[in-house]
Formats: C-alpha cells, structure tokens, sequence
C-alpha cells in the first residue's frame, strides 16, 4: 500500500464505517482508524452483525485490531443503502440462538456427507485451520 | 509485476471477482496494486441471498490473497500480448 495513483489503497477508507468480512465468516462494521501494508486494520466503534436468513443482529465489540491475513474483504457503507435494508433486526438472544441452529443443521449434513465419502473409499481430509467464511 | 500491470490496463472494465470463500462479485475495476489488492465500485453480488452483509456496500476493497479468479470480458484481453510478455519476463527471469 503506497501514494501512487491509481494504486489500491486503503487510505482513501480510513474513518469511514466500514464492513469487514474475515475469513471465518464474521463481519463486523466499524470505523477505519489505521492501516499498515499487510491491511492490518484498527476498526473503531465496532459491531458484530450476524445474519441468519432474513435476520440480522449487533454486538457491540469497541476497538478491534484485525491482523490482515484475516481479512477478505472491506466494503464502504453506504448509509442510505443501510437505512433501506429489507432485513428484519432483532436482539442479540435470539440471532445467538438462530445461528446456533443454523451450525447445528449444518455440522449433520457435514456429518452425512463424510460418511457417505468415507463409504465410498475417500478418506476426509483434514484441514490445519477451519476456515468458515 | 506482469500481472499487476495487466490489471492496471483493465481499470474501468467490468469484472466478476470470485474469491476462495465462493462468494462471488461483479464490479468496475478502481484500481489494483502491487499485491493483486483489488478496489471495486458499483458492486453488485451475484448471489445476493447467500451473502446479505453486502447489501448495503457500493465499494470494496478485496484483499488481493482471497482471490479464486478475476472473470474478465474476452475481447478486453489481447492474448497474444500477454504471451509476448510473459515470455519476455521468463527471459529476464532466466538471465537474473
């Protein structure tokens, strides 16, 4: 990350509210504060938005520092587009508890599908680090 | 350094990103830099209902190390020059 025109940097983002999807599959929105050329990143006032279906839900984190080999994408909110969102916001209980679902059911069709592999001769392969996106 | 100069031709152009977590955006290239980092405008993601967060989002910036494949339009790439610069480059690679 350098000044040279036409260079993509994350300068031009910093204090905006930005929308940062990690590779585990968190998002989290927050304020660019600072930056260094590995994108590591310095998020202020930040929240963590869960999305199940048509739901989504906000915990309150304050001040992150994201490691930039986390990172996958960082998008800049558009505050209208945020106020028109046709998703349904409720508390942070109830998005916790609907995520929870949502893992579960996914872990058993994981499970199904292993078996099925491992039935047919292909043994799982396992991955160092679990990345969810 | 070859590919970094190619994206820079291709700033303006439409492209789809597909990034290694499977989610896929169609953009305009903004810009693009020394590691492959990719700035997107006019975003829009092809599977809207897997990957709500990005409702709300007009620009990004993709970090150039998630990056599966960059979609091009076939008639924005000139494929003989790119052979010729990629050879050119094996020569000087070969010499270093």
């Amino acid at each position: 990350m350098n000044y040279l025109p036409g260079t993509a940097s994350l300068i031009e983002e910093i204090d905006k509210k930005l929308l940062v999807v990690l590779r585990d599959g968190r998002t989290l929105i927050g304020y660019l504060r600072s930056i260094d050329q590995f994108a590591n990143l310095v998020l202020h006032r930040t929240i963590e938005r869960i999305h199940v279906g048509k739901k989504y839900g906000d915990i309150p984190r304050g001040i992150f520092v994201v490691r930039g080999e986390n990172v996958v994408l960082l998008g800049e909110i558009d505050m209208e587009k945020e106020g028109q969102l046709p998703l349904e916001e409720v508390k942070i209980e109830e998005i916790l508890a609907m995520q929870q679902e949502e893992q579960t059911v996914k872990k058993q069709e994981e499970e199904k599908k292993k078996k099925a592999l491992v039935e047919r001769g292909i043994q799982p392969h396992v991955d160092q680090i679990q990345e969810d996106f | 350094m070859l590919f970094y100069s190619f994206f820079k031709s291709l700033v303006g152009k439409d492209v789809v990103v597909e990034l290694k977590n499977d989610l896929s955006v169609c953009g305009t290239l903004h810009s693009v830099d020394q590691f492959l980092n990719i700035k997107l405008t006019e975003i829009s993601v092809t599977d809207p209902d897997k990957y709500p967060h990005m409702l709300s989002v007009k620009n990004c910036f993709i970090r150039g190390s998630v990056v599966r494949y960059v979609q091009l339009p076939a008639d924005e790439c000139d494929t003989q020059l790119l052979q010729d610069a990629a050879r050119k480059e094996a020569v000087q690679n070969k010499k270093r």
